[in-house]
């Protein structure tokens, strides 16, 4: 049995199911209870739970964050929303230097069992400071696990998993998503984190990504098929720990390699997978990876020119014809 | 005869057992100080040199049940609470038998089981958010143990000290801020930067209540913090008690500290909070000979310290991935 159902709602139904089973799991962000969120996340949450477990902060995201970094220490499972993944500068330390380091410079003594929902991405005329996808700056801390689920089933599997892991996660909702509708098994079900998924079959190109770019590379694919290109989409779900077992195999079926994502392109996690396919999998290469990522430029808010500033399906596909040309 | 009135308020056990913890205090820090002279230690050392009795009368005033954060000058915190000066040193050392199994250093020290030490943090001001989220912790579980956030003059011009105190304002929580104000944030002496004679009255601006004691003064600091202990502890929010206090050394062991003037020394130490509590013990009749046995077992363990330190194993290198995850490490590690 499935059911069709929004990415936002799917969220809403994976932290409603945790809530219900973990008394220690506590909301908490701006405009997160009265309201019930900007996206409609956590709706009726504040009369089921009460003002302890889903709490209304204020604009104080260093305040905040570090506040969840404690409790967390403390046995509490808090997840924690930020608007907008533009306001990780806000609370950089605790996120960076608190909660991914504790652990480790503790000795081990602790874990820190905190999920911070991140909305990201272009398209929503939202100009510079609403608009970015900072995989790359979120990938780079160790101590830190990521995930980026490109629809509404891992969008409720991966939040459940991440409330179940005992360390720091990351999840990165693409905002472009939320309303997309997907089939959803009924009932209880967890995407582990760490397993990247095959979304279409093919033999001449791998083109990985994850989030809303995959489906764009869905997009690409249908094109590429109708010239005789047949693309292998794998959607890696989770950035940290990279599925490096199916970037392997997939790599090594078809020997080329897109990696599409909205990020900047400069310093970006893209730009990492690409080093690690040449470093390890250049044997299996037959032409260099190529990237299809977001300009070097700041996210602008005119329609014309946001929609120049990320990856479209024709963007995708012409980066495969290159790539077997 | 207000004074006299005073010291019959408490035992002569009572008193000599801050007179041992503040000469433990420093006996630690003096041999850390001899062994980062030496050579035996890497990185930087900051020490409580000046700060014991502040510490001493702060910590005899949290009970076990209550957790606590510290700063890189975390030492005396940990000595006052009762922690191990052969674990504590060997963290300083690096070694595998330290507290953090030698992947913090002196300015990471936790013991989160034994302790609730929730850590020393290396990041001025990151410790008010990590107190405040415990104190939340505890608000939510309905415990009734108060967090304490130690930090100094320095970290409340961080912006986490003003989000936070507002939000433990807000929702009330079980929160006691303790201020080790000794004026100076490694060379810039706080009133350059700071326009209020005191730090702890910023509180008000939360409505948020405060008190501000001198730190040389072990009992003084000990009512205060009793005081807020009991207030964060009743339900009534949080509590900030600024203890004026002086740093012998520089910032970090060996700075020489030319940007202080030398009253700011001199001052210091004819207020000594050793010698202070000291005085008031023969005055009510301990005997000198008693004192002198107290510094001489205090450094007799620090001695000890220092060997127990320095014999200890390094870690394995091959320990330098460990812990760094508490699920699947090895792969979030690989790549």
């Amino acid at each position: 049995m499935s059911k069709m159902i929004t990415v936002s709602k799917a969220i809403r139904e994976g932290l409603l199911e945790e809530m219900r089973r973990d008394e220690k799991m506590f909301i908490m962000g701006e405009d997160m209870a009265v309201m019930g969120n900007v996206f409609a996340v956590t709706t009726g949450f504040l009369d089921e739970f009460g003002p302890s477990r889903v709490i209304d902060t204020p604009i104080s995201e260093e305040g905040f964050v570090g506040m969840a970094v404690g409790a967390a220490m403390r046995g509490m499972h808090p997840c924690v929303e930020l608007m907008y993944n533009d306001f990780v500068t806000e609370c950089a330390d605790p996120l960076f230097n608190q909660a991914a380091k504790l652990k480790y410079m503790s000795g081990g003594q602790c874990s820190i069992p905190l999920v911070l929902r991140m909305p990201m991405g272009s398209g929503r005329r939202n100009a510079g400071q609403h608009s970015q996808s900072l995989e790359g700056m979120v990938c780079h801390f160790p101590g830190l696990k990521v995930v980026a689920p490109s629809c509404a089933e891992d969008a409720k599997g991966l939040i459940k998993a991440a409330l179940r892991d005992p360390d720091p996660v990351v999840v990165m909702e693409n905002k472009l998503l939320y309303a997309k509708k997907g089939e959803i098994p009924e009932g209880e079900y967890i995407t582990p984190i760490g397993q990247a998924k095959i979304r279409r079959e093919g033999k001449d190109v791998t083109i990985i990504s994850w989030s809303r770019e995959v489906n764009f590379a869905l997009e690409a694919a249908e094109t590429l098929a109708k010239v005789g290109i047949d693309a292998e989409i794998l959607d890696l779900r989770t950035l940290v720990p990279v599925d490096w077992d199916a970037i392997r195999a997939s790599v090594a079926k078809t020997h080329n390699v897109i990696i599409v994502s909205e990020e900047v392109k400069r310093g970006s996690y893209a730009g990492e997978l690409s080093a690690e396919i040449a470093e390890e999998l250049f044997d299996e290469l037959d032409a260099p990876v190529e990237r299809v990522c977001g300009l070097n430029v700041v996210s602008p808010f005119s329609p014309v020119l946001e929609d120049r500033n990320f990856p479209h399906p024709e963007d995708i596909a012409a980066a495969a014809r290159r790539v077997l040309n | 005869m207000a004074a006299k009135k005073k010291t019959e308020k408490y035992s002569r056990e009572f008193l000599l057992e801050l007179y041992r913890t503040m000469m433990r205090i420093r006996a630690f820090e003096e041999h850390a100080a001899e062994c980062f002279s030496k050579g035996m230690l890497a990185g930087n050392i900051h020490l409580s040199i000046g700060q014991e009795a502040a510490e001493a009368g702060a910590f005899a005033a949290i009970e076990a049940r209550d957790y606590f954060t510290s700063t890189h000058r975390g030492h005396g915190h940990v000595i006052a609470r009762g922690g191990d000066p052969k674990r504590c040193m060997a963290e300083l050392f690096g070694k595998r038998t330290g507290y953090c199994k030698g992947k913090g250093g002196s300015m990471h020290i936790a013991d989160m089981a034994k302790m609730n030490h929730l850590g020393a943090n290396g990041i001025v001001g990151a410790g008010q958010g990590i107190s405040a989220g415990s104190a939340l912790a505890s608000k939510i579980m309905g415990e009734d143990s108060v967090t304490v956030g130690c930090f100094g003059d320095g970290a409340t011009n961080e912006g986490s000290f003003h989000e936070a105190l507002n939000m433990a304002a807000a929702w009330k929580l079980p929160l006691v801020w303790f201020i080790e104000n000794n004026c100076y944030g490694v060379s810039t002496e706080i009133h350059r930067v700071t326009n209020t004679p005191d730090l702890a009255t910023r509180a008000a601006a939360y409505n948020v209540d405060y008190a501000v004691v001198d730190g040389t003064d072990c009992l003084a600091v000990y009512e205060a913090m009793s005081a807020a202990m009991a207030h964060a502890r009743s339900g009534k929010g949080p509590y900030l008690v600024e203890a004026k206090v002086y740093r012998y050394q520089g910032h970090y062991c060996g700075d020489p500290a030319t940007y202080r003037p030398a009253e700011y020394m001199e001052n210091a130490l004819a207020n000594d909070g050793i010698e202070k509590l000291g005085t008031r013990l023969l005055t009510m009749g301990v005997e000198q000979r008693t004192l002198d046995e107290i510094r001489a077992a205090a450094a007799a363990e620090m001695d000890e310290a220092v060997k127990f330190a320095d014999e200890s194993p390094y870690p394995d290198p091959c320990e330098v991935t460990d812990d760094m995850y508490s699920a699947d490490n090895e792969r979030c590690v690989a790549r």
